[in-house]
């Protein structure tokens, strides 16, 4: 009778294991399968995000390059979206012709990357002097930089318009020609403002690359020292090139949003033919009133061929130097 | 005369010459900075207690008028006190949207995916085409492409009676579960200006992924080895890391939805299309004054809250 109760037992037990042996596979199985799932929902869910909002940035860009291809029927055929039902390319036509395209971009590209040289080279050389050397009242100079970039330029535009419309320098220039001169309408403010690091949004650029060069080893510097280099030479020659990333950042930035401005050529009145982005807001009225086309909707055709033909520049840069500028962003000083 | 200058120059310290030289790299800027920033500054405030006439033959007169200016634009002018309070009352709504939305895309992007660099392009697109004439067409052409589809569906979807989506069935359903109203109306709001916010948070995008990717890695490698969960991790690595980016992305946005506001629209219209420029010195005045004390109160509040790693 114990015997028997014994064998029972024995047998009861191992048979108790085994299930549980395999209850713990299936529960491992079962674990690997829901972390599975979870994970494949989540990533399932990033992607529908992701794709949602690539296509609220993206679904504009899109429209307005269909619609700049639309004819006059197609935009008066309620049935046709997006894909224009006999294309056309007379709005390219009529908006390189009303835009004299060739000259105002060349032109405008010549504004915006001359500034972004300058711009360049003076923000550098200001970063690098608050990164690297110590002089009294640094911090509280550092702070102006970050003024610069806190006040918005709106509030001294007013001064800034009124100082180019009689620009003197301590009444030097009077004395010289006998009056003032009126800067106003020529790119003179802009660049005179860019040289003397004021230009747009060059606080930005100060404080980036001040970040930047803050990280990088002083045994560069001293390296430099022991083997005879000047200051001027350390920094263009050895500085600056260490600075490779900050300075693709800073000169996409700068030139991007150079060529994009308009408030400071309007301020200054600077001529159309070296803006085209203020250009562009003028190509609706002057196609009305010389073509006599009146329908604002067909007009609107234009400027979205317009606008394609100015963004075609912009996006081929950022296309060639995305990389470099993404990785860039990421190296580079904006955080500290 | 050359030993003195010699002389001169050996009795400057090392730590002085360098000082020179430091102050030689910033002199452009400087001058810049007096002659353009600091003054036109003092002029700002100068012209918006004065009453200025231009003289025929150029140049300006200057009449002291006290707060004169400042009575007329909060008593008098028409539209101004609702200007402001909308943009400000905006800017106070978008900023933590646009901050919230930047980190959480920033997490998402941070990820290592297929098609990651694609998808980074786009989302910094908004950054390079941040043009006025480009962004105004870009509004016509997203009324264009969603509201003539959405206005036809919405035709539809009252003739069929409940097909098709309706906002007002998701507004009553989070209303069901006790939602405050106030939230709800919020959330929805935000996500009728989507495009507005994704438009608005490229920089800030950028910014939070460069400070995700300067943690370093070994205090992931800790939490994890401590057994922290994920969302442990999240919230107590990840975002005081983070936080004191958020003071910088802060002052971004709000610097940012100020230039875009209507506020400087108006300033610019009442200088150049009236020409009342101490009227419109005022408004810019006022506008900056206020600006900088959001940006104050917001960030003294952060830094309370904010750990320095470093």
């Amino acid at each position: 009778m114990e015997k028997r109760k014994k064998a029972f037992s024995v047998r009861h037990i191992s048979e108790t294991l085994r299930s549980m042996k395999e209850d713990t596979q299936f529960a491992n199985d079962r674990l690997r399968w829901i972390s599975n799932v979870k994970n494949f929902i989540l990533s399932l869910f990033r992607l529908a995000i992701i794709i949602g909002i690539c296509y609220v940035i993206l679904g504009p860009v899109i429209g307005i390059i269909s619609s700049s291809f639309f004819s006059d029927t197609d935009r008066y055929n309620p049935m046709v979206y997006l894909i224009p039902q006999d294309p056309t390319l007379e709005r390219y036509k009529m908006a390189m012709k009303y835009l004299d395209y060739w000259k105002t971009m060349g032109g405008s590209l010549l504004y915006s990357l001359s500034l972004m040289i300058i711009q360049v080279l003076v923000c550098s050389m200001v970063g690098y002097g608050f990164a690297r050397f110590n002089f009294p009242f640094k911090k509280l100079l550092f702070a102006c930089v970050v003024v610069m970039i806190v006040i918005p330029t709106n509030t001294i535009m007013l001064p800034l318009y009124m100082t180019f419309s009689k620009f003197d320098v301590f009444g030097i220039i009077e004395a010289v020609t006998g009056s003032s001169v009126n800067l106003l309408g020529t790119p003179a403010p802009m660049f005179l403002m860019t040289f003397l690091g004021c230009g747009l949004r060059s606080g930005l650029y100060i404080y980036m690359f001040n970040q930047f060069f803050r990280g990088l080893p002083k045994e560069i510097e001293e390296a430099a020292f022991v083997d005879g280099a000047g200051t001027w030479y350390t920094y263009f020659r050895i500085m600056l090139v260490n600075a490779m990333p900050s300075v693709i950042t800073v000169a996409i930035f700068s030139m991007v949003w150079q060529y994009n401005d308009t408030f400071y050529a309007k301020l200054f009145l600077i001529s159309d033919n070296i803006v085209i982005s203020k250009k562009i807001s003028t190509i609706e009225a002057s196609i009305s009133n010389v073509e006599k086309i009146l329908d604002p909707t067909i007009l609107e055709l234009f400027l979205d061929a317009g606008i394609v033909l100015i963004m075609i520049p912009i996006v081929l840069i950022y296309v060639a130097l995305q990389k470099q500028f993404i990785e860039g962003v990421e190296r580079s000083g904006i955080v500290g | 005369m050359k030993t003195k200058n010699a002389a001169i120059k050996k009795k400057r310290s090392l730590s002085q010459r360098r000082a020179m030289k430091g102050f030689l790299f910033i002199l452009p800027w400087f001058i810049g900075f007096v002659w353009f920033y600091a003054r036109s500054m003092f002029m700002t405030i100068q012209f918006s207690f004065s009453e200025m006439t231009v003289n025929p033959g150029g140049g300006y007169t200057l009449e002291f008028v006290g707060l004169k200016n400042f009575l007329y634009a909060f008593r008098a002018h028409a539209t101004y006190k609702q200007i402001l309070t909308t943009s400000i009352g905006n800017m106070l709504i978008d900023v933590p949207l646009i901050i919230f939305f930047s980190l959480f895309m920033a997490l998402l992007l941070n990820r290592k995916f297929k098609g990651r660099t694609l998808v980074r392009a786009i989302f910094f697109l908004p950054v390079i085409l941040n043009s006025e004439a480009i962004l105004s067409a870009m509004n016509l052409a997203r009324n264009m492409m969603s509201g003539g589809i959405s206005s036809a569906s919405a035709e539809l979807a009252e003739a069929a009676s409940g097909s098709g989506v309706s906002i007002d069935y998701y507004i009553q359903m989070f209303t069901a579960l006790g939602l405050p109203e106030t939230i709800i109306e919020y959330i929805s709001g935000a996500v009728g200006r989507i495009s507005d916010i994704i438009s608005a948070s490229g920089v800030q995008i950028i910014i939070f992924i460069a400070a995700l990717q300067s943690i370093p890695g070994s205090m992931y490698e800790v939490a994890k080895i401590e057994g922290a969960t994920a969302y442990e991790t999240f919230w107590k690595v990840t975002i005081p890391m983070v936080m004191p980016h958020v003071i910088t992305n802060m002052v971004y946005t709000v610097v940012d939805s100020f230039v875009r506001s209507d506020v400087v629209e108006l300033a610019y219209d009442t200088a150049f299309k009236y020409y009342d420029y101490g009227l419109s010195s005022v408004f810019s005045f006022v506008s900056t004054l206020l600006t900088c004390l959001i940006l104050v109160v917001v960030c003294g509040l952060i830094q309370k809250r904010t750990f320095y790693y470093n």
